[in-house]
């Protein structure tokens, strides 16, 4: 049963193969869906293009789907997967400054790797500010931290959050993201064209 | 041939089919590790590994450096990393199959090269920061949360998107 690291059904001596496999793929998928165009990205924020939206969701609906039902059939145990942290206030700030940086940037890091790859010099300047700001960010550190670790409600779920049945929540996110779609193609159709 | 290459560059795939299998790349990558995708944090051991490099002592006590630190082992030999490089890897060959591989600046002609990359300093510098503080970037806590549920990759998703939206006015000549 999985996961399957965790549970030691593959030896920790495959970890980095399996890592660089997993990138690859991503990496693969990001580009060809046209995430490492900045322009295709910022689409979504100006009505032209609702790819990243689109990708995105379809993304994590079947991805949330997956996991839950592989639960339900006993192949993987749930409880033993990574559920990020909630830091409440840090999770916002934290979001706030990355929505400023995705707008003035017009990436995000995974994506920035991929406009790397395929020679963006944008991307390029890009990532190195990455850095510089994780930098920033590591050098600032003992005046932060006690925002930092503010807030902390522990590796908690939305069904955790709202105490209601994960699947309600499952079901209640995919109709949401069908009609986002919708209305997102109706506002595409509505907005001046953009070439690029 | 030349006139395919050149249409075959705008073409990129139905952006539902990049969702599925972005999806099921998600389900693959928690079966087989327990854990998410992830982006920013192979950047963040490429900073632990210089300052290291640089200065060992100021790495050693700095609160943050000294957590991704560990006695004969490089900041490098990690999952992420790896994941990253994988990253770069597979985007170069979609973009070598497309025809998109070139050395180029991007951006709106309302806009010159120089605006264009002073801005992606800048924005970079903000998200790489943001990224620290929320725990993950728009792989790593929004979507790899949104995948397991967890509260804290919705409420980034919900902060990174909705402040695009709300910035959206006051970078517009940047992009349209």
């Amino acid at each position: 049963m999985g996961p399957l690291i965790p549970n030691g059904l593959i030896p920790t001596e495959w970890n980095f193969i399996i890592a660089l496999i997993i990138g690859f793929f991503f990496g693969f998928i990001l580009e060809a869906s046209g995430f490492s165009s900045s322009r295709k990205l910022m689409g979504v924020f100006y009505g032209y293009d609702f790819a990243v939206l689109k990708v995105f969701f379809t993304a994590a609906a079947v991805s949330v789907i997956g996991l839950y039902y592989m639960d339900y059939l006993n192949w993987l145990d749930i409880s033993k997967l990574y559920v990020h942290p909630t830091y409440l206030w840090a999770a916002i700030i934290g979001g706030v400054i990355m929505g400023i940086g995705f707008l003035a940037g017009g990436f995000c890091p995974g994506t920035s790797l991929t406009a790397v790859a395929i020679g963006k010099i944008d991307g390029i300047v890009y990532t190195i500010g990455l850095m510089l700001g994780i930098f920033i960010f590591s050098e600032f550190f003992p005046i932060i931290e006690p925002f930092f670790l503010k807030s902390y409600l522990g590796h908690i779920t939305l069904a955790d959050s709202f105490g209601i049945s994960p699947y309600w929540i499952i079901f209640i996110f995919t109709i949401i993201a069908v009609v986002a779609f919708y209305f997102a193609d109706i506002i595409r159709n509505r907005v001046k064209k953009v070439f690029y | 041939m030349e006139k395919i290459k050149k249409t075959k560059r705008h073409v990129y795939w139905n952006p539902y089919f990049g969702g599925f299998l972005l999806g099921l790349l998600i389900i693959v990558t928690f079966y087989l590790s327990g854990r998410g995708l992830g982006a920013s944090g192979a950047l963040k051991s490429g900073v632990v590994t210089i300052v290291d490099t640089v200065a060992p002592n100021h790495a050693e006590t700095n609160g943050y450096y000294s957590q991704f630190l560990k006695d004969n082992e490089s900041p490098m030999n990690n999952w992420l990393v790896f994941e990253a490089l994988g990253v770069i890897l597979g985007a170069f060959l979609s973009g070598a199959l497309t025809g998109r591989i070139k050395w180029r600046v991007q951006h709106s002609p309302k806009i010159t090269s120089k605006k264009r990359l002073v801005f992606a300093l800048i924005g970079g510098i903000l998200f790489g920061f943001g990224a620290q503080i929320a725990r993950g970037c728009t792989s790593g806590a929004a979507l790899s949360g949104m995948a397991v549920l967890a509260t804290g990759g919705f409420i980034t998703m919900l902060a990174i998107f909705g402040t695009g939206y709300l910035a959206a006015y006051f970078f517009r000549k940047n992009w349209i």
